[in-house]
């Protein structure tokens, strides 16, 4: 935080553009992906190495970084342990197909989510919207106790659950699950990740408990439970609440 | 002798000792015949010599003993930092091998080789590190007086009657590529004493006079001088052998020694080694093992190992052997070896024993044909204390002599009822009856016991006058006489019959131990059950955990899970590692790391060390005694032709794996490239029609270029992907993760993949059992379920629906996926699942993976996949898979509270 007032000195001249730091080894990404993220306003950076990109984090303290889990001189899983011990900067992690164990374990380790190469511009895009706010609101400590997308309505202050204006009615643990995927709203959360808050570290291992209740979740929430909306699978990860709706509402 | 008379062991003997000599570094020996005739300072001159010549010389260890004009010589060389050992609170220094390996000098100095390491060094011995360094391509020069050659240990022994107790074998010296004799005369040498330029050891300082004396020099002189030139002569001959010069080639002399239990045989031993090397000829320390060995006490056991273990390290052959007359047995053994040169002991034991037990010495001269025998003396060495002969060994459980007294007793009571019915003469036989069912029942001791006391009770209760000792008539005396040597003998008699019973119960078992492990080994077919059977053979066999270790992919040591097995810690671990990378014994109760916990063999076929295997007694004590040591070695050794079996099999199977692999490459390297180059050209093509700066373009065609680039890069993605698990699939690198889930999630997510592209088609999913689960790999089922949905879209038109409908019962998990598009071709049913089928008409672009993949992860899945046409037109593809068990329970919620209900 000491960083800051450099910070804003040096921003005086335009309105203060987030920045991101790209860690990633293979230089055509970079070059595809700096005017892309600029040209959305972005402040970009770059580092080519797993050394670099620690150096340059805590140099410049960026909002946003975005890490390739492939480097040459080290794994992305302790660059993301080694961010975390002092930033709270969102991560989002880039990965091959195929590596859903890395995946799971940089998600566990504190990264806030992942990409998958290849991946579209929109997609990038609204993975590091969502981590910037997400991560505004963890400052701010204030979550928006209403949560609304495609139909669904969750308001968590007065734990009621709305569906096209009618109520739904949940299992404790089915509403302690949504709860805790809408304070994570639009962001991957791994099963781990969910066992351990609705139920509970001695828990972390029964996926089956997990799969069972999102399940009954979706037949209450998803006009087509097959092929869901809302509540979608990130196979081999975790699950996702989207809330893209909400993102692209006007504030 | 033409050299066919060679019997093959003793070539490859031969061979191995050549291999020996061709270690790496090479080995340089300043000899001396006495402390202070310069061996330290000599080699320093050389080595400074070889400094200026610019050689990489480094100082592992010296000690000048504060003689100015040796310290002098230490200048400008490279010192070598000791390893700092702590023993007893005495702080010692040492020579640190595995700085001396880190560092690798050309040439590394190395005093004093006969020097003996303090406790918890890796070796006993210097020397041994020295054979480390050597074997780790390090030259080394080094020290050595002639006292401290292990066969000629006895003679200068003789010579100053000062015993020596660090030896170093006579191998390392011959493994030696030079020795350079360093002489000074005996004058000169009591001179510099005098001028106090010699250093002794403290202990010898009180030997000093004696050691000194000018006849004793002289001697230790020659004795240096004759090793030295007998070295010179088989360097000679060594040089004729190579260069084919046959015609002076000695006829292969094989000299046997024979060992018994007790501590005179070392010094045969030495003998045999002296009389081998001079005749440069091959010798074989024997032990015969008699059923009588048998009651020997432990101590006389663990004498015969050390015997073996002497000749060992001397550089003979070992061999234990066992019958039923050691004569005999010997001269077989020598026969079939084609022995020239037996040689035995001089007997210890007085020559009554011989009347009654024969001589072994006269059995084999007797026997020897044209075999020379040979007696040396067998005068014990000293320190050793004398033990009472074997004969009077009477330890038996006190039980055995309550039973003695007990028969004695009975037979007493038979002879009182007899008495007045049988002439008293006759009433003797009830007692040898006793004393000979004693002997058969009791052994030795006992019977010897009821003889005697049959004796007294016949005199006491039948003899007249009766109930005293004495003896009115002359006649009983000798019926006294005879009754008790005939006890004697019976009991004599009985007693070998006992001992040979329980020998040969001995031999049976120890058969029947190594038949079973063979027949268990016989059925096991990878590295983990031979490991499993041998770690529970031993346990059986020697009654303490072991455990396997097993070199694979280059000598990476990993062990072996075994049900009884121990597991290795780091330490453990390294003793493992030194007696694999050695293929030599190593850990507790040898030479090499005695301090580890247990002992470790090498599993060695042929030339080829296949892992180790590791034995920890149950009483944490190391293993000495002689049988037990051998039954390890021998199981040890059947694991090893086992375990080279299964690794054999193991490799080949590796090979034709990454052959399979190789030639799928290929296949599908030259199958897919052009399905690669297509949608490169079109993405190239479009990329540069944009870039094309006259603005021909409208905007139209330019979006419409965009998106073809976008498409065909999605494409060729894809495509990557589906090679890529195939080739996974096909290395065999598909590791199956198994999870409960339920079908409706992955359908679900596989539907999500497609996103938008699925928007122009109607989609029917039919899900029976919404909550149904299944234990399978999500992601790979998943994807096999992305690519028969794609395999569909891509062969049906645009607007035709797709259904998917799952079913499940409580074994198996239906999916089916259906479309209604032109079929599949009468006859391709099977064949769409080959790799690179493709059905004729197929849209360009497919890769004919695809459905390869699905087969592949589904079979792995112990499932099935079938296609076929539907009524009414369109394919339908049908996956089984195995539900595999009962899902586990989920806990009901206790409160069940709804959200809506319970608020306010």
């Amino acid at each position: 935080m000491a960083a800051l007032p450099v910070k804003s000195q040096n921003d005086t001249v335009s309105t203060p553009a987030p920045t991101v730091l790209i860690i990633e080894d293979e230089p055509q990404m970079r070059r595809f992906l700096r005017p892309a993220l600029e040209g959305q306003g972005y402040r970009v950076l770059e580092a080519a190495t797993a050394a670099d990109g620690l150096v340059q984090a805590s140099s410049h303290n960026p909002e946003l970084v975005l890490l390739d889990l492939g480097l040459p001189d080290g794994d992305g899983l302790d660059v993301t342990r080694r961010l975390r011990e002092w930033s709270t900067a969102p991560i989002v992690v880039v990965s091959a197909r195929g590596q859903e164990a890395d995946k799971v374990a940089a998600l566990d380790a504190g990264a806030d989510d992942y990409l998958t190469k290849p991946f579209g511009m929109p997609e990038l895009l609204a993975r590091l919207r969502v981590a910037e706010r997400h991560a505004a609101q963890v400052r701010a400590d204030v979550v928006d106790p209403v949560f609304e997308a495609s139909g669904l309505r969750v308001d968590l202050a007065t734990r009621r659950v709305m569906r096209d204006g009618q109520e739904l009615h949940l299992t404790r643990l089915e509403y302690k699950l949504l709860a805790t995927l809408v304070r994570y709203a639009g962001r991957v959360v791994t099963h781990r990740q969910l066992l351990k808050e609705v139920w509970g570290p001695s828990a972390v291992n029964e996926s089956q408990y997990l799969r069972v209740y999102m399940t009954q979740l979706r037949h209450k929430i998803e006009k087509d439970p097959a092929r869901p909306s809302l509540l979608t699978t990130e196979i081999g990860v975790g699950y996702r609440l989207c809330a893209e709706s909400v993102a692209l509402a006007p504030d | 002798m033409t050299p066919a008379r060679q019997d093959p062991d003793a070539l490859i003997q031969r061979l191995q000792s050549e291999q020996r000599r061709a270690r790496p570094g090479k080995l340089k020996v300043f000899f001396g015949a006495a402390p202070g005739v310069g061996k330290t300072y000599s080699m320093l001159e050389a080595a400074q010599h070889m400094r200026s010549g610019g050689a990489d010389v480094v100082v592992g260890w010296v000690d000048t003993h504060g003689r100015p004009e040796t310290a002098a010589l230490l200048a400008g060389l490279e010192l070598l930092p000791r390893r700092q050992a702590k023993y007893r609170g005495v702080a010692l220094e040492e020579l640190d091998v595995d700085a001396a390996l880190l560092r690798r000098p050309a040439l590394l100095l190395v005093d004093e080789l006969a020097h003996t390491n303090s406790e918890g060094s890796r070796h006993r011995k210097r020397w041994q590190d020295v054979m480390e360094l050597l074997d780790a391509g390090i030259d080394v020069w080094t020290t050595v007086n002639v006292q401290h050659i292990e066969s000629l240990n006895d003679v200068v022994a003789q010579i100053t009657s000062i015993r020596v107790r660090e030896t170093i074998p006579d191998s390392v010296l011959e493994q030696a590529d030079e020795i350079e004799l360093v002489d000074l005369p005996p004058e000169a040498l009591i001179e510099r004493l005098r001028q106090g330029k010699v250093y002794l050891p403290e202990q010898a300082q009180r030997a000093v006079a004696h050691f000194f004396r000018k006849g004793n020099l002289l001697a230790l002189r020659e004795l240096a001088l004759r090793s030295t030139a007998e070295r010179v002569d088989a360097d000679v001959r060594a040089y004729r052998r190579e260069h084919g010069i046959t015609d002076t080639w000695p006829a292969a002399e094989r000299i046997l020694v024979c060992v018994g239990p007790g501590p005179h045989a070392a010094r045969l031993v030495r003998a045999a080694r002296r009389m081998a090397a001079g005749l440069r000829a091959d010798w074989t320390a024997i032990y015969v093992e008699i059923p009588s060995h048998a009651r020997l006490p432990q101590e006389d056991r663990d004498w015969v190992t050390q015997h073996l273990r002497l000749a060992e390290s001397l550089g003979g052959r070992v061999a234990t052997l066992s019958g039923e007359s050691a004569g005999e047995t010997l001269l077989a053994y020598a026969r079939e070896h084609n022995a020239t040169k037996i040689l035995l002991g001089k007997p210890t034991h007085s020559r009554w024993r011989d009347f009654f037990g024969g001589s072994l010495l006269d059995q084999v001269i007797r026997g020897s044909g044209d075999i020379e025998v040979h007696v040396s003396s067998g005068d014990p060495v000293e320190g050793a204390s004398r033990r009472p002969p074997a004969i009077l060994n009477l330890h038996s459980r006190p039980a055995s002599y309550l039973g003695s007294l007990a028969a004695v007793a009975l037979a007493t009571a038979v002879a009182f009822v007899m008495n007045g019915h049988f002439q008293t003469t006759d009433l003797v036989l009830v007692f040898l009856l006793a004393t000979t069912y004693v002997a058969v029942r009791f052994g030795r001791g006992p019977s010897m016991v009821a003889a005697t006391l049959g004796v007294a009770a016949f005199d006491f209760l039948f003899v007249p006058p009766r109930f005293t000792f004495t003896v009115a008539d002359v006649i009983y005396l000798p019926t006294f006489g005879v009754m008790l040597v005939v006890g004697l003998i019976v009991s004599t008699l009985a007693a070998r019959v006992r001992e040979r019973a329980e020998a040969a119960r001995a031999q049976a078992q120890w058969s029947a131990t190594l038949h079973a492990f063979a027949r268990e080994l016989a059925h096991a077919r990878d590295v983990d059950t031979i490991a499993a059977a041998t770690v529970g053979q031993i346990e059986v066999a020697l009654g303490g955990p072991s455990t396997v270790l097993v070199a694979r992919n280059e000598g990476a040591l990993t062990m072996i899970p075994a049900a009884s097995g121990f597991a290795v810690d780091e330490n453990e671990a390294a003793v493992a590692r030194w007696a694999y990378e050695h293929a030599r014994q190593a850990g507790q109760g040898t030479d090499t790391l005695p301090g580890a916990v247990a002992l470790y063999l090498p599993l060695q076929s042929g030339a080829r060390t296949l892992g180790v295997v590791g034995f920890r007694s149950a009483d944490g004590r190391p293993l000495t005694e002689a049988n037990r040591r051998q039954m390890l070695e021998a199981l040890a050794q059947q694991a090893a032709g086992a375990l080279e079996r299964a690794l054999l099999a193991e490799e080949a199977e590796q090979i034709a794996l990454r052959a399979r692999t190789e030639e799928l490459r290929n296949t599908l390297l030259s199958s897919v490239s052009h399905d690669l180059r297509t949608p490169l050209a079109a993405i190239v093509g479009s990329a540069t029609a944009l870039l094309t700066p006259d603005g021909a373009l409208t905007a139209p065609q330019r979006t419409d270029l965009v998106r073809t680039i976008q498409d065909e890069a999605e494409h060729l993605s894809r495509l990557v992907a589906n090679l890529l698990a195939m080739t996974r699939l096909e290395a065999g690198q598909l590791a199956i993760a198994r999870e409960w889930v339920p079908i409706e999630e992955i359908v679900g997510s596989a539907l999500v993949h497609f996103g938008s592209r699925l928007d122009t088609r109607r989609v029917d999913v039919r899900i029976a059992g919404e909550i149904a689960m299944a234990h399978v790999d999500p992601v790979l089922v998943e994807q096999a379920l992305v690519n028969l949905i794609e395999n569909a879209v891509q062969h049906t038109p645009a607007g035709t629906p797709i259904e998917i409908v799952a079913t499940q019962d409580d074994a198996w998990l239906e999916v089916e996926v259906l479309d209604r598009g032109p079929g599949l071709p009468a006859g391709s049913e099977a064949r769409v699942f080959d790799k690179f089928f493709r059905g004729p008409g197929a849209r360009a672009g497919g890769s004919g993976l695809g459905l390869a993949i699905c087969r592949g992860v589904i079979v792995a899945h112990g499932g099935t996949i079938e296609a076929s046409n539907r009524a009414g037109g369109g394919t339908v593809v049908r996956l089984r898979l195995p539900v595999g068990g009962k899902p586990p329970a989920i806990p009901a919620e206790t409160d069940g509270g709804l959200t809506g209900e319970e608020s306010e």
